[in-house]
């Protein structure tokens, strides 16, 4: 009993008594500094809490399943964790610690004879060839050739020199115009006032050359150029769905549906916020796009469904150096 | 002990001599010299929380329907990255945590350059013989850019989605190769195959990673071997004398401490303040896009020039040669960090034509040009990163989109140039005011002086 308690006081005298340790008499490097009780126990008690925090973490961890929270709870424990022990060492290095100013030399701003060496010894070690410029030639031209070849399995990462597939589209005449669930769209389903999504039959609906969107506008509405007068039926019209500027889906259908019905109805990506009409044809009337919507020309089957009559009426999507290598094929 | 163990290494690898040197190398003190090592605790930060999301993710594009436990998306097809960034965020065990500490680190991480960037313009240490430290940062600022584009790419959902929808039509826009480029990285017409999502994953946890260390290690060793540079505070500090806490003792606890502390904020932020809830955009696919998507604050200010170009190509009889999103896409960011890159040049070729070595920074003030300048530029590009935000703006408070898109495409030409005069003006008056007072003490200690030796008389 005794024993023990002797040991519990030795331990306490042992971490709470005052006391510095002895040095050997020498001329110190550090200064000697006056001890700060008083922020040794703001470090400790700094210590102490981080320590608790962080054990609550493997029981927030443990216990995750049936406490609310419980990913507050885990960054609350973890992040308070760190920042208290963090705040622990910022106290040591400020108020425990000598921190001494100190000053001394910057590096030489360089060091002559070493670069003299330096180059003495490069133009020494090549005197023993007799034809310098051949030769450095030939390690160049080597380095060069090797280098090349190297590169070359770059090549496999896609296919670089075909950038034809760029400008197709499921697209032909007569194709089925479908929706997400490969439902056919027919004619009546189209309402003025609102946009749809379409794609073609079978085709993938990733290809940006796929989808489009379609929207009823009243006739007389209409100001589309000669050559396209004969894309909309029955007042739909479809566009490419990708936007010819950044390649985003055009998912905003600016539609006034009351006075002021001005600005009037118009397409819109919302990345940059191209804006346009889809009653001419799908012209830019705001935004960065540089390039009108392609056109889709569409025809109604014998039974009200909506078919393509053909491809569109320009390159899809986003452009580039090489959209010029289009060919239009307008419905005939 | 202690002796032991310095015996012990000493003897099997001679370091007593360098440590030594090491343990007393000397770091000037001043708050502004911290935001470089707080990028690099961001930047470790991201090593250990990106290790832990490697462990969970799939890079696969394969398609597949969800049935976890977020309700509202059961039953849609997704891919399997997709759906592991789902099951990181809700099944396994901090993996929310991680993965918001994840992101929130690449936010601050970022932010940490551009301010320690600022400061480095801003004092002048960029200039001899600290200019190749200087670029190598700023090729980690690119690279730290493209990493964290990558980063949130890789989640496949409906806004990372979008972005490479972009970033490909900037691809894409590049003159001459830009087809072939997008083609070559895309593995074929955007949306690209399954090889694509391979390829930003190993970019994004190997090769990016591995190059902004490698670029970091350069970093360091070229501050060490020159050391820091400092403020004029005291005279003792000099072209020639540096004046600084050792490493050891007094700067390794501050510094153990900063990077405790910024982790610890990171972890907080991770953990409190949600960032980027992926499970509310949803899948994506080419045919979808959502109103009011913002890109990662560091890539605002591309958006803001992708918004603001008018519409314009580069056309030749009816043909696009340079389309529209080049100009804010690719030409833009060249302009700011090709400025950036040849400041140091041209400020002593054409402004100071001064060759000379310095260790002491400038302040804002001791330079005026390149204060007015460099002030000029960064307000440019943080008026298109504002505009980038409009169309928040026009959701808040209601002002027309058009008309606000309108009044920046003029003010960010005319704004910079008024801020640029402004702060040049400040600094001339600056000095001057210092001028007049360093003058006024002078004549102050002279009458003294003066009065001192009449009153022996």
């Amino acid at each position: 009993m005794s024993r023990a308690r002797d040991l519990l006081v030795s331990t306490a005298v042992l971490l709470f008594g005052r006391g510095r340790p002895r040095l050997p008499e020498r001329e110190r490097i550090i200064p000697e500094k006056p001890g700060r009780p008083g922020w040794e126990l703001v470090a400790v008690s700094l210590l102490g809490l981080g320590a608790l925090a962080a054990i609550a973490f493997p029981l927030v961890y443990g216990l995750a399943k049936h406490i609310p929270h419980e990913t507050q709870f885990l960054g609350l424990s973890l992040g308070l964790s760190f920042v208290l022990i963090g705040a622990a060492l910022v106290v040591t290095g400020r108020h425990l610690i000598v921190t001494e100013e100190i000053e001394e030399d910057y590096p030489a701003e360089e060091h002559p004879e070493e670069q003299e060496t330096l180059v003495q010894v490069v133009e020494e070690s090549g005197d023993r060839l007799t034809r310098k410029r051949l030769f450095l030639l030939s390690l160049g031209g080597a380095g060069a050739a090797l280098g090349v070849a190297l590169l070359t399995p770059v090549v496999s990462l896609g296919p670089v020199f075909r950038v034809g597939p760029l400008l197709g589209t499921p697209w032909r005449r007569g194709r089925r115009l479908v929706d997400e669930d490969d439902r056919p769209w027919r004619a009546s389903d189209i309402e003025e006032g609102t946009f749809y999504t379409a794609f073609p039959e079978g085709a993938d609906k990733e290809d940006l050359g796929s989808s489009v969107v379609l929207v009823r506008l009243p006739k007389d509405r209409f100001q589309l150029p000669a050559q396209l007068a004969r894309y909309p039926a029955d007042g739909i019209v479809a566009y490419s769905k990708i936007c010819t500027h950044a390649g985003c889906a055009i998912s905003l259908y600016r539609t006034p549906m009351f006075e002021p019905t001005d600005p009037k109805p118009a397409l819109v990506c919302p990345c940059h916020y191209s804006t346009f009409d889809p009653a001419d044809g799908g012209s830019v009337l705001f935004g960065p796009a540089g390039r009108k919507l392609p056109m889709l020309p569409l025809s109604i089957d014998s039974s009200g469904g909506l078919r393509a009559a053909g491809n569109f009426d320009g390159p899809v999507g986003p452009s580039w150096w090489g959209v010029r290598l289009w060919k239009a094929n307008p419905p005939s | 002990m202690i002796r032991k163990a310095v015996r012990f290494l000493d003897q099997r690898t001679g370091d007593a001599p360098l440590l030594r040197k090491a343990l007393r190398y000397l770091f000037p003190d001043h708050w502004s010299f911290l935001l470089g090592e707080v990028a690099l605790y961001a930047f470790i930060t991201l090593v250990a929380t990106g290790t832990y999301l490697a462990l969970f993710y799939s890079d696969s594009t394969k398609d597949v329907t969800y049935h976890g436990p977020y309700a509202p998306l059961r039953g849609q097809h997704m891919t399997e990255a997709y759906h592991s960034v789902l099951d990181i965020s809700t099944s396994v065990r901090a993996g929310l945590l991680i993965r918001q500490t994840h992101h929130w680190a690449a936010d601050v991480f970022v932010a940490a350059i551009l301010l320690h960037l600022l400061r480095v313009f801003f004092t002048g240490a960029y200039r001899k013989p600290r200019e190749l430290t200087y670029l190598l940062g700023l090729g980690m600022l690119m690279i730290s850019l493209l990493e964290g584009y990558l980063g949130y790419s890789l989640a496949d959902d409906l806004l990372s989605g979008m972005g490479l929808a972009i970033g490909y039509a900037v691809a894409l826009s590049i003159p001459i190769v830009g087809a072939n480029l997008a083609e070559l990285i895309w593995n074929g017409p955007f949306p690209g195959t399954d090889a694509f999502f391979s390829r930003m994953y190993i970019a994004h946890v190997f090769l990016f990673p591995a190059l902004i260390a490698a670029l970091l290690a350069a970093h360091l060793g070229l501050v060490a071997l020159k050391h820091h540079t400092q403020f004029r505070s005291e005279p003792r500090q000099t072209q020639r004398k540096i004046v600084g806490v050792p490493m050891f003792p007094g700067q390794t606890p501050r510094s153990l401490g900063l990077l405790l502390v910024t982790a610890g904020v990171l972890f907080l932020l991770g953990g409190l303040v949600q960032i980027n809830p992926i499970w509310l955009w949803g899948p994506y696919h080419t045919y979808l896009s959502t109103n009011g998507a913002q890109p990662d604050w560091y890539l605002g200010w591309l958006i803001g020039a992708l918004r603001l170009v008018p519409s314009f190509d580069l056309t030749i009889g009816g043909y696009t040669l340079v389309p529209n999103p080049f100009w804010g896409g690719a030409l833009f960011p060249l302009i700011v960090f090709g400025f950036l890159a040849l400041w140091p040049l041209a400020e002593r070729r054409w402004i100071t034509h001064d060759y000379g070595y310095h260790n002491l920074l400038d302040r804002p003030r001791d330079a005026p040009l390149r204060t007015a300048i460099g002030l000029g530029m960064f307000t440019w590009v943080s008026m298109i990163f504002v505009a980038g935000g409009l169309d928040r703006v026009t959701v808040m408070f209601d002002v027309d989109y058009v008309t606000m898109i309108w009044v920046f495409r003029v003010a960010i030409w005319v704004v910079p140039v008024i801020v640029g005069l402004i702060a040049h003006r400040v600094c001339i008056e600056l000095q001057h005011g210092e001028e007049s007072e360093r003058m006024r003490k002078r004549a102050e200690h002279r009458a003294k002086a003066l009065a001192e030796t009449t009153d022996v008389i």
